[in-house]
């Protein structure tokens, strides 16, 4: 246990005595009223006593330390303190200690807030019509020369983004067809328009739900993949070091992607298509409509160019997410948090951007009245 | 560098016939030694000889095959709950990298096991830890983040880390891998000033043969074919009088004996 006594001698010193064991727990309950000793009387010479320690830490140390580095018109002294422990307390300068010599960075105005954040989306800006303008010549060179493309990567990113993406796809297509289903039958069948329902589900599903949730899923999914691994072989330098073997990183790393998904896409489009349609013919199973029925009567309603429209925008979509996803982990910055940021960062762009370009695809789709 | 420096104190870390390697296939088997107070202490080998291994073993992050890791009486292998808790609290260790957390500024990182073991208040934590970093000469970049630091400054401020609870025994895996000769020397320095002046008891696992001769009291030397302990001592003394070739070959940096 460690203790300390304050007393003043006639002389005009206050003597701080410090007995037994200065570590942790002694500094826990002696900080405050020993410093408190120490400041009350700053004019007041004093000497610190250590002639009783025993034992004395580096939080014990951090105790005298904190005795001697605060500047005040008379001196404070440690004395007799046993040769390992001074040893110790020798190996830190107090004075050095006194202010921090590397304070935290101011808090920036508010202004310079806002101006900061506006350049950086310049700059983002900037990138990113830098990286599709790099992106559309890799994938030219790719269309004009084919035998450049590491197609061994192509085959490994599609099974990946592709086929074990299937289960997920058939999930949520399948729940997508019976909801619009059930939520489209109950109040048509008061009207007796059930079977409508075909038509409903077949249009939505084949111009735009098909399309978009396969594309969301592949945001999520594979969007936010690429940005995490390329992310983290740009913290491990590893894009570095193929800039500097002269092989460049879009044509490496990107057009590979890109194009596994352009191939990917349209076709987890066409498999989430059909699921949603048996997910809508098994619930309407239950309104008395049976599979034969719905199916001519969605065959009906659907036309090519139904069709078309959906399938048409997969291909943007694929191209889009895949184009995101490597941007962001591309731009990924160092430090721990910097890859699950770029995989954020990655998903969202993708949403809001697949978001905007289905809007974009309806409104022509309007204009030109298809 | 005084080659007859005297081994100190009694023994803290005792390693009892161990048997260790991945998935039950051993690499390294029966290795014995102990780590006596105040010392520092190198467990020296080739690549893939198993010396990080060991490390693991003794911080308890890989349980070993076989054999018992003592610390006092307390065995690290078989111990749980408190008892393990307890034997954690008296060591720290600097990982290869420095493992310093990305988001968190130099004093964040060492305050951290402060904030969190002590109940210490806020500015004696903060006294603390700026002393830690001042042992190890960055008292000026206590508001840098890592990452705007040098390979060599975040070793140091590891091996800070590492001490913000004043530790018995420090280990420290490959301190010197990656850094420049002059920066490794002043990290060795920095090892030996804190070993003699605060006591602390350092076991540092490397290959690097400056660091050895600088920075080590004592050392053992483990080789991959021989599975276990070829030679143990003083490096000096290992280097200039070791009859083995294979010790000789490691401490005066020449290719591997023919035939070994």
């Amino acid at each position: 246990m460690a203790a300390f006594a304050v007393s003043d001698t006639p002389q005009g010193q206050r003597v701080v005595t410090l007995t037994g064991r200065l570590d942790a727990a002694a500094l826990q309950q002696m900080w405050a009223p020993v410093r408190a000793a120490v400041a009350a009387d700053p004019g007041r010479p004093v000497v610190v006593d250590a002639s009783g320690v025993e034992y004395c830490d580096g939080a014990g140390a951090a105790l005298l330390v904190e005795l001697l580095r605060h500047a005040r018109p008379a001196p404070v002294e440690v004395r007799n303190l046993r040769p390992p422990f001074d040893a110790l307390l020798a190996q830190f300068d107090a004075k050095r200690l006194e202010h921090d010599l590397d304070p935290p960075a101011r808090r920036v105005p508010f202004v310079e807030e806002i101006g900061r954040a506006a350049s950086q989306v310049a700059r983002d800006l900037r990138l990113q019509i830098s990286f599709i303008g790099e992106t559309t010549a890799a994938l030219v060179d790719a269309v004009l020369r084919p035998h450049r493309v590491r197609w061994r990567d192509v085959w490994r990113i599609a099974e990946r983004a592709g086929v074990d993406a299937l289960p997920i796809v058939a999930l949520i297509s399948f729940l997508l067809g019976m909801i619009l289903a059930f939520q489209s039958a109950v109040p048509m069948k008061r009207f007796g328009a059930e079977i409508f329902v075909a038509d409903l589900i077949g249009l939505s599903m084949l111009r735009e739900l098909g399309p978009l949730m396969t594309a969301i899923l592949l945001a999520g999914r594979s969007g936010a993949a690429f940005a995490a691994e390329i992310g983290t072989m740009r913290v491990n330098q590893e894009v570095d070091a193929l800039t500097t073997m002269g092989l460049d990183p879009v044509r490496f790393l990107v057009t590979p992607r890109i194009i596994a998904l352009v191939m990917m896409a349209p076709l987890l489009t066409l498999f989430a298509n059909v699921v949603g349609l048996v997910g809508g013919a098994v619930t309407m199973q239950t309104f008395g409509i049976p599979f034969i029925t719905f199916f001519r009567e969605a065959d009906a309603a659907v036309n090519l160019q139904d069709f078309l429209a959906g399938f048409v925008k997969t291909f943007f979509f694929a191209i889009l997410i895949g184009g995101i996803g490597c941007l962001r982990g591309l731009q990924t910055a160092a430090g721990a948090s910097a890859v699950g940021d770029a995989a954020t960062r990655a998903v969202v762009s993708c949403i809001i951007m697949l978001v905007v370009v289905d809007g974009l695809f309806a409104l022509a789709y309007y204009m030109l009245d298809i | 560098m005084d080659g007859t420096r005297a081994a100190k104190g009694e023994p803290i870390i005792r390693v009892v016939g161990l048997d260790t390697g991945y998935d039950g296939v051993p690499i390294l088997k029966d290795v014995t030694f102990e780590v006596r107070r105040g010392e520092v202490f190198g467990i020296l080998g080739g690549s893939g000889s198993g010396k990080s291994t060991i490390l693991k073993n003794m911080i308890g992050l890989l349980p070993p095959i076989r054999g018992r890791i003592l610390f006092g009486d307390q065995d690290i292998v078989t111990a749980e709950g408190d008892v393990r808790e307890r034997i954690l609290s008296r060591f720290g260790v600097m990982y290869q990298s420095g493992a310093l957390f990305g988001s968190m500024t130099l004093l964040e990182n060492v305050r951290l096991p402060l904030e969190t073991a002590t109940d210490l208040p806020g500015d004696a934590i903060d006294l603390v830890a700026r002393m830690k970093l001042e042992l190890v000469g960055l008292e000026a970049f206590t508001g840098h983040l890592p990452a705007e630091l040098s390979g060599g400054m975040q070793k140091r401020a590891g091996i800070a880390r590492a001490m913000a609870l004043d530790p018995e025994i420090l280990f420290l895996d490959e301190p010197s891998s990656g850094l420049d000769p002059i920066t490794a020397a002043s990290l060795d320095a920095t090892i030996r000033r804190l070993a003699d002046g605060t006591g602390v008891t350092f076991v540092i696992v490397t290959h690097d043969l400056a660091s050895i001769y600088t920075a080590t009291d004592r050392v053992i030397l483990i080789e991959r074919r021989a599975k276990g302990i070829i030679a143990e001592g003083d490096p000096r003394r290992l280097r200039e009088e070791s009859d083995d070739p294979r010790v000789r070959a490691f401490f005066r940096r020449e290719p591997e004996p023919a035939g070994t």
